[in-house]
């Protein structure tokens, strides 16, 4: 035999090849255990990430739901509210000079001194601070003399009674009394006066001001010049408007095509291109939506800017194909003998498909559509477009008036100059909104494994 | 009577159509050799769809006329009309609306109002009964047509089906639709945008500096180079956080994670995917920014608290799941036989993989490579929060930049007439936007597509 190589038999050769395979077998086992420790990295670096993000965004949020509120009795008093009673609809008068009449009553309403009722119930709790009614005012926020006055509204006979009541605190006094400012800056730099902090310190030691838990953040609409007072309800309602467009627009519609695609199409070019067209729709940025939201809907059909109508159309179209990619693989999965047998007892096929295939993809299709609902909650750049960035102060009632929704209106409030009381604020908006979307990813989980069959 | 009142009487006559044929069908049945072709039920749809749709297509074309011929016959009448403007006409139509439903207006009525308000009554009234009156008579028409044709032979059922099967690929045309509207509208703005623009000086100018709509027509200078520079380094630096990460995760999932810890670890990462960004962007702003901006200064190097460094590394966490699930799916397609053959011949597991599987599930790596490359270009809202806003041309990953997708939105959220060339840019910006991703989708899907069809 004629070999070239030594092989282990010869002995001389043999204690070297066998220190040369050693050695090398141990870097080779070094380089494996070097390229699994990275993959174990790679994975606990995504872990972390999640980690971190989670924790930064709970920590600085979750605060923000306990406010600073002044526990006060509230007196209204009637000398003060010194206003007739509402007009009542007269007969021969139309509506428009009925509602002109109603506006200036409210008006008139509006001009009382409600101020002079929210330093009087401190007032009344501390009397030696009569002489210090301005540094006593700044301890409200602004906006809640409008609650008073639209309590009044609501019930006129509480003028004269006395009403245990929480006041919102002014932004400025929260981030005082939680420590969010230094304290150690001079008062050039400080947002409130030298007087109204020590007055803020020592009512907040007597526990006139408290730091409580405030539904405020949820129930209010938002507020430019009451920061203290900005809330979500308005966001809520615009997001919750264009959901409902979503899922009666977007979804039977996205089935619909889906059926048609997937069973009754005929398998030429055309249907091909339409394949390729919806594959690359799911793939475009949202910000293209948007524009052509903002060419069609807005410019061309001259629909109202901001409205919920606007963004729940433009959502609809950006949910369509998602939904049609899950309802197909819903329908593929269903398998064959099912539609076999059913076309074998004598069922056209327009019957197979509505009365078998469809009600077993049914929770495939569910699940899709509620994940492609809650991606289309979390959607900003193509609603920017359509003109919800400017500042909305009411809850719309009806999907054509100007709205906000959730994911905008954490983007117009991290813009706020108000960046201590701020950034708190939108970390709590943001645990609303992914509680939201994790509530509802959640939702279609448990429909997966509840309904999941295993064929 | 309203529109929706319309709609709720067709909706009744509809459901008496409906019953009307289940009872004519039943009626003529007959046995044997003379039984009904389809079950009683569908007899009964087509009488109603023969009775619906007729007058649901004459509702929705008279809605959608009525308001112009009713605008336009009311006009002829006013005196002065020539001198108004569009939004003249629409206040004063406006006013007549509120005039004649009752509501009032809060100043005084001029008699010229008021003889509009009332004609604009009238109209209304007849144009509300005629559309009516028809809709009932198409409605009852269509009802004795499909009664009169019942019979044992008719295929009800055919029809009905074909009915549906047509709703259906109509539907499917919105989603063409779609894609359609979507590129016209944009090359129409983008056309108007280049009569002020020439397309040289757009796709190859170096400066950015559009300036505001109120300072006159194309005074500004419309180049894209920093936008697109900002864009892909934003891009790079995604990538290159990401690909690493997801490449590895995904190797690590599928070659050496025991079951319990792949049940766990992947949800976990998933839930990276299903964040909105507008959260990534909140996070990078109040988060990433200062951390990177105090370690800069802990090195002495002056990092910005928004660049492109915040930015792309956000990015670039977002994108994670997308390329390690997209890699999962890939390197667990490579056949079993192509590992268990580099295994039996001696090489670690580590070996097997870099230079057996690796290298056969190049194309679907690279495939999905680019998708994440195209989902990082057209991010927005990471950017607009936390990349500055600095559109020059600069190599320095630690300043500001300025991507496509802000200067969308700076450009837009503004002013809604689409006339001056500061809007109709975001329109050519998004055509770009549109054609390079689509570009980078269609290359990868068909590499993709390529690649597998080698193992099947």
């Amino acid at each position: 035999m004629n070999t070239t190589q030594p092989t282990v038999g010869d002995n001389p050769n043999r204690e070297a090849l066998r220190a040369q395979v050693a050695q090398s077998l141990r870097k080779r086992h070094a380089r494996e255990k070097r390229f699994r420790r990275f993959g174990l990295m790679a994975v606990v670096a995504g872990l972390s990430f999640v980690a971190i993000l989670f924790t930064s965004i709970l920590t600085k949020g979750l605060p923000a739901f306990w406010q600073a509120q002044v526990i006060a009795p509230v007196f209204f008093d009637p000398e003060i509210i010194d206003i007739p009673a509402r007009p009542q609809l007269q007969r021969g008068e139309t509506p428009a000079q009925f509602e002109e009449r109603d506006h200036a009553w409210q008006a008139e309403l509006g001009m009382v001194n409600w101020n002079r009722i929210l330093e009087n119930s401190v007032i009344a709790l501390k009397p030696e601070l009569s002489s210090e009614r301005r540094d006593v005012r700044a301890m409200f926020t602004s906006a809640e003399r409008f609650r008073l006055r639209d309590m009044v509204i609501a019930d006129p006979s509480l003028v004269g009674q006395t009403l245990d009541m929480k006041l919102l605190a002014d932004a400025n006094i929260d981030v005082w009394l939680r420590g969010n400012i230094d304290r150690s800056l001079p008062d050039e730099q400080q947002q409130l006066k030298a007087s109204v902090r020590a007055l803020a310190d020592q009512l907040h030691a007597e526990d006139i001001i408290q730091i409580k838990f405030s539904t405020a953040l949820f129930t209010n609409p938002d507020s430019r010049s009451s920061a203290a007072s900005a809330g979500l309800a308005g966001a809520f309602m615009g997001s919750l408007y264009m959901m409902l467009i979503v899922i009666f627009l977007a979804v039977p519609i996205a089935v619909a095509s889906a059926i048609y695609l997937e069973e009754f199409a005929p398998k030429n070019r055309i249907t091909d291109i339409v394949e390729v067209n919806i594959n690359n729709l799911a793939a475009v940025p949202s910000i293209v939506f948007g524009l052509l939201g903002a060419a069609v809907f807005i410019n061309w059909f001259k629909m109202p800017l901001s409205a919920p109508l606007v963004g729940g159309l433009v959502l609809s179209l950006m949910t369509l194909p998602t939904v049609i990619i899950a309802t197909r693989a819903a329908l593929k999965a269903v398998p064959p003998s099912i539609r076999q047998a059913a076309l074998g007892l004598g069922a056209s096929k327009m019957q197979t498909i509505f009365h078998h295939v469809l009600p077993l993809a049914l929770p495939g299709i569910l699940t899709g559509a509620i994940i492609g609902v809650a991606q289309a909650l979390g959607e900003t750049a193509p609603l920017l477009l359509i003109g919800m960035s400017a500042f909305v102060a009411n809850i719309p009632g009806s999907p054509v008036d100007q709205a906000t929704a959730l994911p905008v209106q954490i983007y117009l409030w991290q813009g706020n100059e108000l960046r201590n009381f701020f950034e708190a604020r939108t970390s709590a908006a943001i645990i609303v909104l992914l509680a939201l979307m994790i509530s509802l990813n959640a939702l279609a989980i448990w429909l997966r494994k509840k309904f999941e069959v295993r064929w | 009577m309203n529109n929706l009142t319309l709609i709720v009487v067709l909706l009744a006559l509809m459901a008496i159509a409906y019953q009307v044929g289940l009872v004519r069908s039943k009626a003529v049945a007959g046995t044997g050799n003379n039984r009904l072709h389809s079950r009683p039920g569908y007899y009964g749809s087509l009488v109603a769809l023969w009775c619906g749709l007729p007058a649901l297509a004459l509702f929705i074309v008279w809605s959608l006329l009525e308001p112009s011929i009713v605008r336009m016959l009311v006009m002829a009448d006013v005196p002065n009309v020539a001198s108004m403007s569009d939004t003249d006409i629409d206040a004063f139509m406006r006013r007549l609306q509120a005039i004649s439903s009752g509501f009032g207006v809060g100043d005084v009525i001029t008699p010229i109002e008021l003889a509009a308000a009332e004609q604009f009554a009238r109209l209304q009234n007849i144009a509300q009964l005629c559309k009516l009156a028809v809709m009932t008579a198409l409605a009852i028409f269509g009802l004795s047509y499909a009664r009169k044709k019942i019979s044992p032979d008719l295929r009800a059922r055919n029809q009905v089906e074909t009915a549906i099967k047509v709703f259906l690929a109509v539907c499917s045309g919105i989603a063409i639709l779609t894609t359609v509207g979507i590129v016209l509208s944009m090359i129409g703005e983008a056309m108007r945008f280049f009569q002020f623009v020439s397309p040289l000086d757009f796709f190859f100018g170096t400066t950015w500096n559009p300036g505001f709509s109120s300072t006159g027509h194309g005074d500004g200078e419309f180049g894209l180079l920093p936008l697109l520079w900002g864009t892909l380094m934003i891009s790079g630096i995604a990538l290159l956080v990401a690909v690493p990460i997801g490449l590895m995760t995904a190797i690590y999932m599928a070659e050496y994670a025991p079951s319990w810890f792949r049940s766990f670890a992947k949800p976990i990462i998933e839930v990276l995917a299903g964040i909105p960004t507008i959260v990534y962007g909140v996070f990078a702003l109040i988060v990433v920014g200062p951390f990177f901006a105090d370690v800069g200064e802990m090195f002495g190097i002056q990092v910005r608290a928004t660049s492109a460094l915040t930015a792309g590394f956000v990015m670039g966490v977002m994108i994670i799941p997308f390329v390690s699930s997209l890699s999962d799916d890939i390197i667990t397609q490579v056949p079993r036989a192509l590992r268990d053959g580099s295994l039996g011949l001696g090489a670690t597991r580590s070996e097997t993989i870099r230079q057996v599987v690796l290298p056969a599930a190049l194309p679907g790596i690279v495939g999905a490579f680019l998708l994440a490359a195209s989902r990082a270009i057209g991010e927005t809202m990471i950017v607009v929060l936390a990349a500055g806003n600095s559109p020059q041309l600069h190599a320095n990953p630690l300043d500001a930049v300025s991507t496509v997708t802000v200067t969308i939105v700076n450009q837009l959220t503004g002013d809604t007439d689409f006339a001056s060339p500061q809007s109709l840019v975001a329109f050519a910006l998004g055509l770009t936007l549109f054609v390079i991703t689509l570009g980078l989708n269609v290359i990868a899907l068909y590499i993709v597509r390529k690649y597998r069809e080698q193992y099947e």
